[in-house]
C-alpha cells in the first residue's frame, strides 16, 4: 500500500482564485442554503447558488392529502411570511370550486395579509441590517414582529403556523377587542419608525455599504423575473394588488412604492415604505370589519367527501417578497391530481442572486441576499 | 477592485443623537410570561364522557398522529353508537392544525393552552388526552369547537313528501324519494365512521354504500346493500333505522339520511339490473338439499334469499295470497306501497325460491309433510295475532285488533268504515291503524274522526317522530298520558271508550305495570275501538308432539343464538324469535340460513368423508 504523495504548496503554479462555500449554515441567511463563490482576492468572479437543503416536497405531498388537509401544510412552506401561502392555496381551490368568500373573510384576509407583510419586512430589516453588523437593529426589528406575532395568536391560536385561512374563508372569526389592540399596535409600530430611520437608513454604515451594492436595473429585474419590492426598487410599479386584485384590494386605498436605485439600499427603502402602507391598508380593514358583518367562511361540505370539480387554477398573492403563485389542478378527486407553488424568491434567490454577487465583495455576500429577501424554503419547498 | 465612492452621511454630529437612547426603556426588554391566548393550540384535550370513539379525528389528521386506542373499561353501546376507544395523539406527528377539534362530530375534542412538554422519555410524546391535559394540571381550555367553524355538514338534505292536503284521503306514498343529485349531497355528509354498521340488527355496509352513493355510483351501492339485505326497497322505506340513532353526525346535528339513501340507491337502478347485481354470487351447483320455511315475511325470504343462493332447493309457504308477511299486511301502503315488496320478492324469486302462497300451515300443509319433504324447516311465521286489553266490553266485536284491520285493507276485504272511532296504543301500528282510518273516513264521510290514546306521554311516544307529526297533520287526533278503563257499551252498540289517567307505566323493577288514577275518568266516544297495544304468535299449527318435544323459555321456543331450536331440523326466525321490526326479522333470517347451511353441508361433508 502505497501513501498517497501530498505535493509541497510552494512547488505548486501561483492561483490567484478559489471556492469558498457561503453557507448552509450561515448565520446570516434564513434557513439553510448555501452559495458557492469563486473569489479573487475579496471580488467574487462566480456565484453559483447551491440550494435543497430544505427540500420537503410539499407540491408532491399535496398531492396525497384531501383539500382540507393541505391548510396545515401550506404555511410551511415559508415562515416568514405564511399568509401569503394560505392565501394563495385557498383562492386557487375557490376558484377551482367556485366558492365565494363572505365580504367580511375577505377583509380578515387582507388584515392578516398586511400584518403578515409587516412582520416579514421587519424581520428582513433586522436580518439586513444584521448582516452588515447592525445588531441593534436586528433586535428592534424582530422584537417588534414579536408583538405582531402575538396578535396572530390571538386571531389563529398559533405564532407562526397560523393555519388560518381556510378555502371559502377564514376557520374563526376575530376574537372580540382584537381590532382595538391592533391599533394600538400600530401606534407603537408607528412611533418606533423614526427610530429606525435613524438606526438604519441614516446609519453612515448603511448607506456606504447599501448604496449601489447588488445594483439592477428595471430591465434586468424584468428579464430575470424579478417581482415584489425588489423590482418596485429598479423604479417599476408593478403590484399583483394592483394589476391583477384578489379579495378587496380594489376597494383599498394604498399607494405602491418605489424606488430608482435598484440596490441594496433601495430594496430596503422599499419595504420601509411599504410598511407604512400595510399599516394604512390594516386600519381600512380595521374599519371595514367594525361595520361588515356575516359570516366568515361560506358553507363547505364534508371534508372527507368533498370532490373538487375537474379542473386548473392559478391563484398569486403579492406577497413580502414578491409574486406567490400556487397552481393547482384537480382532476374532480378529494385532493388535488397536481401542485405547483411558484416560490416568489425561487427568482431572486437563485439566478439573480447569482448574477449580482458576480462582481461584489466577499463581506457583501449576505447583505444582497438579505437584500433581495431571499427565502430558500420557498426556493426548494 | 471596485471603488467605493465617498456618498454624503449627514452631520457628523448625527450619531450623538443615539445619546437620548440612555435615558429611555430599552426596546427589547424581556417580555413577561403570560398565558397563551385564548384559542390558543397546545396540547388536546378529550371530553370522555362526550367522546364516542368514532375516529374522525384520526381519518382527518394529516399527519397520522392519531391512533384510536381500545378501553376495554369504558362503556360499549353499539345501539347508541358508543365504542370503548379514544384517540391517543402521538407528539411526534401532530402538527397542531386543530382539524380534527373542528371535524369532531361530537366536540368532545379541544385544544389546551399549555404548550410545554420537556422529556428524554420517548414514550410520554404519546398520550391519551383526557380533560386533565397532558401534565394533569388542568390547563385552561384554548381552541374549541366553534359552531360556526364546524367542518361538518350538520344539516339534512330535506324528504321531498306530498303536503298533507294532497295524501289525506289516499294511499299512494308521502315520501317521494331523494333524486339522483340530492342523494350524493346526502351522501357526501356521511363520515364513515361505521357507528350504522354496528348499530344495524344486520350489520349493513352503510358506509360503503353511501360512499359509492356519493361516488355516483348506484349500482355499486346495491351491491354493498344486497351483500347482507335483500329488502332494500322495503328498509329504504319503513327500516326503524337504528343506524340513523347511532350515527355520529346526530351527535350535534340531524344523522345522515341513511335509510333514505338505502332507498335512493336502489330507486336509481332498474330491477334487471338490481337482479343481476343481487344474484352475482349465486353458486353454480346445486347442493340436493332442500329447505321448507313457513312464513313469506322477511326473515323466511331473507333465509331463503341466502340459501337458494348457496344452491339449495327452498319452498316457502305462505297463509296470505300474496307474499310479504307484515310488510304488505301490516305496514299501510302511504308509507310502503305494494309493488316496492314485489320488487324485492322479484329478486328473491330469480334466485329460484319458490313461493307457495295460500297455504296455511296445519289447514293445507302440516309440519310433519314439511319435515318430510325437506332436510331442514324454518319457521318465520311472525306475530299475527293481535293482543287484547282484556278491558270489560273488549269482546264486543266492533272493538276490532288493529293487524287484523290492517290486513283487511290490504286485502281489499270490505268492513263497515266507522265514523268515529279509538284507537287505543301509542307505538307505530296504532297509528299506522288510525292513520289509514282516517283517509277511509275522509273518503267516506269527507271527515276524520279518529283519536290515538296513548299511554306515554307525547315526549315518551313509543312511535316515530314523523308517524306523530305526519297523523296530526291528517286530523288524528292524539291524547297522551290515558289508559283504557272500559268500553261502553249500551244495548248491542258500543258508544264508546271511558279512559283513566296514566299515573306511571313502569314498576320499580322496571316491569310494564301501569298506574292509574281512577278518578280522573274520560268518556270518549266512538262507533269502533282499535286495540294497537302489540301483536303475540300464534303456534298452534306446530301440533302436540311437536310442541312437547320442542323446548320452551317463557312462551317462546327456545333457540340458540342462530335460531336453531331443540329439536335438530327446525329452525325459527323472525319476530317469532326477536323484534318486531323488519330488520331484526332479516338479521335472524341471515343468521338461520348460516346455521342451516352449516347444519346441512355438515352432513354432508361428513357422509363425504366416510
Amino acid at each position: 500500500m502505497t501513501t498517497p504523495q501530498v505535493p509541497d504548496p510552494a512547488t505548486l503554479a501561483p492561483s490567484e482564485e478559489y471556492d469558498l462555500y457561503f453557507g448552509p449554515n450561515h448565520p446570516g441567511i434564513e434557513g439553510n442554503y448555501s452559495v458557492r463563490v469563486r473569489l479573487k482576492g475579496d471580488v467574487i468572479c462566480q456565484a453559483v447558488a447551491d440550494g435543497g437543503y430544505l427540500h420537503r416536497g410539499f407540491e408532491k405531498i399535496m398531492e396525497d392529502r384531501l383539500w382540507v388537509q393541505n391548510i396545515a401544510l401550506v404555511p410551511r412552506i415559508c415562515v416568514p411570511d405564511p399568509v401569503p401561502m394560505e392565501e394563495s392555496y385557498a383562492r386557487a381551490v375557490e376558484m377551482i370550486g367556485g366558492l365565494e368568500v363572505p365580504l367580511r373573510a375577505q377583509w380578515i384576509r387582507v388584515l392578516m395579509l398586511e400584518l403578515s407583510r409587516i412582520c416579514a419586512h421587519l424581520f428582513t430589516f433586522g436580518g439586513n441590517a444584521a448582516t452588515i453588523g447592525l445588531y441593534t437593529n436586528m433586535f428592534w426589528g424582530v422584537t417588534m414582529r414579536d408583538l405582531f406575532l402575538d396578535i396572530f395568536e390571538e386571531i389563529t391560536g398559533a405564532r407562526i403556523y397560523h393555519i388560518y385561512i381556510t378555502p371559502g374563508g377564514v376557520r374563526r372569526d376575530l376574537p372580540e377587542g382584537v381590532l382595538e389592540r391592533i391599533e394600538a399596535l400600530l401606534v407603537e409600530l408607528e412611533e418606533r419608525m423614526p427610530q429606525f430611520e435613524d438606526l438604519f437608513f441614516n446609519n453612515a454604515v448603511v448607506i456606504d455599504r447599501a448604496t449601489g451594492t447588488g445594483r439592477m436595473s428595471a430591465e434586468e429585474a424584468l428579464a430575470w423575473g424579478v417581482t415584489g419590492p425588489n423590482l418596485r426598487a429598479t423604479g417599476v410599479a408593478s403590484d399583483v394588488r394592483r394589476d391583477d386584485p384578489y379579495l378587496v384590494y380594489p376597494q383599498v386605498d394604498f399607494d405602491i412604492v418605489t424606488e430608482t436605485g435598484g440596490d441594496a439600499l433601495a430594496r430596503m427603502m422599499v419595504r420601509k415604505g411599504e410598511v407604512v402602507q400595510a399599516v394604512k391598508i390594516v386600519r381600512q380593514a380595521i374599519a371595514a370589519l367594525r361595520k361588515v358583518g356575516g359570516p366568515v367562511r361560506c358553507e363547505l361540505p364534508n371534508p372527507l367527501a368533498w370532490d373538487l370539480p375537474a379542473g386548473d387554477a392559478y391563484a398569486r398573492t403579492e406577497s413580502s417578497k414578491g409574486e406567490l403563485g400556487f397552481y393547482i389542478v384537480s382532476n374532480g378527486g378529494p385532493r388535488p391530481y397536481r401542485v405547483h407553488v411558484r416560490g416568489a424568491s425561487s427568482m431572486h434567490a437563485v439566478q439573480v442572486l447569482e448574477k449580482l454577487l458576480v462582481g461584489s465583495r466577499i463581506e457583501d455576500v449576505a447583505q444582497i441576499m438579505f437584500s433581495l429577501d431571499a427565502c430558500p424554503p420557498e426556493v426548494d419547498r | 477592485m471596485s471603488d467605493i465612492a465617498p456618498k454624503y452621511k449627514g452631520s457628523m454630529l448625527r450619531p450623538l443623537k443615539a445619546l437620548s437612547f440612555l435615558f429611555r426603556e430599552p426596546a427589547t426588554l424581556p417580555m413577561r410570561p403570560r398565558p397563551a391566548a385564548k384559542v390558543y393550540r397546545g396540547f388536546h384535550l378529550n371530553d370522555w364522557e362526550k367522546c364516542v370513539g368514532c375516529a374522525t379525528c384520526q381519518q382527518i389528521c394529516d399527519n397520522d398522529a392519531i391512533r384510536m386506542v381500545h378501553i376495554p373499561a369504558l362503556p360499549s353501546d353499539p345501539a347508541k353508537g358508543i365504542r370503548p376507544r379514544r384517540p391517543a395523539i402521538d407528539y411526534g406527528r401532530c402538527c397542531w392544525c386543530a382539524l380534527c377539534v373542528d371535524i369532531c362530530p361530537t366536540g368532545s375534542l379541544s385544544m389546551s393552552r399549555e404548550y410545554i412538554h420537556v422529556s428524554r422519555d420517548v414514550d410520554s410524546y404519546f398520550i391519551l388526552p383526557d380533560e386533565e391535559g397532558m401534565h394533569g394540571v388542568r390547563y385552561p381550555q384554548g381552541w374549541a369547537k366553534d359552531e360556526n367553524a364546524d367542518l361538518l355538514d350538520l344539516k339534512r338534505q330535506e324528504m321531498p313528501e306530498e303536503p298533507p292536503q294532497e295524501r289525506a284521503d289516499n294511499f299512494s306514498e308521502i315520501c317521494e324519494g331523494y333524486d339522483p343529485q340530492t342523494a350524493m349531497l346526502e351522501a357526501s355528509r356521511c363520515i364513515q365512521c361505521g357507528m350504522c354498521h354496528d348499530a344495524c340488527p344486520a350489520h349493513m355496509h352503510a358506509p360503503e354504500y353511501i360512499r359509492a352513493i356519493f361516488e355516483g355510483d348506484f349500482e355499486k351501492s346495491v351491491a354493498e346493500i344486497y351483500r347482507t339485505n335483500p329488502f332494500p326497497q322495503v328498509c329504504g322505506r319503513v327500516c326503524t333505522h337504528r343506524c340513523e340513532t347511532a350515527c355520529s353526525i346526530g351527535k350535534r346535528g340531524e344523522p345522515v339520511a341513511i335509510r333514505w339513501l338505502k332507498r335512493a340507491a336502489v330507486d336509481n337502478v332498474p330491477q334487471d339490473r338490481t337482479i343481476a347485481i343481487a344474484l352475482k354470487d349465486k353458486a353454480k351447483t346445486k347442493t340436493g338439499k332442500r329447505v321448507a320455511i313457513a312464513g313469506a315475511g322477511p326473515a323466511g325470504l331473507t333465509a331463503a334469499f341466502d340459501l337458494a343462493k348457496l344452491g339449495h332447493e327452498v319452498t316457502v309457504y305462505e297463509e296470505k295470497p300474496r307474499p310479504g308477511g307484515m310488510m304488505r299486511y301490516g305496514i299501510p301502503e302511504y308509507r310502503l306501497p305494494y309493488e316496492r315488496i314485489d320488487a324485492d320478492i322479484a329478486v328473491i324469486e330469480a334466485a329460484g325460491v319458490k313461493i307457495r302462497c295460500n297455504t296455511k300451515l296445519g289447514r293445507d300443509v302440516t309440519m310433519a309433510q314439511l319435515k318430510g319433504q325437506a332436510d331442514a324447516v324454518l319457521l318465520s311465521t311472525g306475530l299475527n295475532k293481535g293482543r287484547s286489553t282484556r278491558i270489560p266490553g273488549s269482546d264486543h266485536p266492533q272493538v276490532r285488533a288493529a293487524v287484523d284491520l290492517l290486513a283487511r285493507i290490504t286485502l281489499g276485504e270490505a268492513f263497515d268504515i266507522p265514523a268515529s272511532a279509538v284507537v287505543i296504543g301509542g307505538g307505530n301500528v296504532a297509528f299506522d291503524i288510525a292513520r289509514s282510518l282516517a283517509r277511509l273516513q275522509r273518503r267516506a264521510f269527507g271527515k276524520v274522526e279518529v283519536t290515538v290514546l296513548a299511554l306515554e306521554e307525547r315526549d315518551k311516544m313509543l312511535a316515530d317522530e314523523e308517524e306523530v307529526i305526519e297523523s296530526a297533520q291528517e286530523g288524528v287526533k292524539l291524547i297522551n298520558g290515558r289508559g283504557p278503563k272500559q268500553v261502553v257499551i249500551e244495548g248491542d252498540a258500543l258508544k264508546g271508550l271511558e279512559t283513566v289517567k296514566c299515573l306511571s307505566i313502569f314498576d320499580e323493577q322496571g316491569r310494564f305495570h301501569p298506574r292509574y288514577d281512577e278518578t280522573d275518568v274520560m268518556f270518549h266516544p266512538a262507533q269502533m275501538v282499535i286495540e294497537a297495544i302489540g301483536q303475540m304468535s300464534d303456534v298452534s299449527f306446530l301440533g302436540e308432539d311437536l310442541t312437547e318435544q320442542l323446548e320452551w323459555s317463557r312462551g317462546r321456543i327456545r333457540i340458540d343464538e342462530a335460531g336453531r331450536t331443540s329439536v335438530p331440523w327446525l329452525w325459527a326466525a323472525g319476530d317469532l324469535v326477536k323484534g318486531p321490526d323488519v330488520i331484526s326479522a332479516i338479521a335472524t333470517g341471515h343468521a338461520a340460513a348460516a346455521s342451516i347451511h352449516a347444519a346441512l353441508m355438515g352432513e354432508t361433508e361428513a357422509r363425504e368423508a366416510k
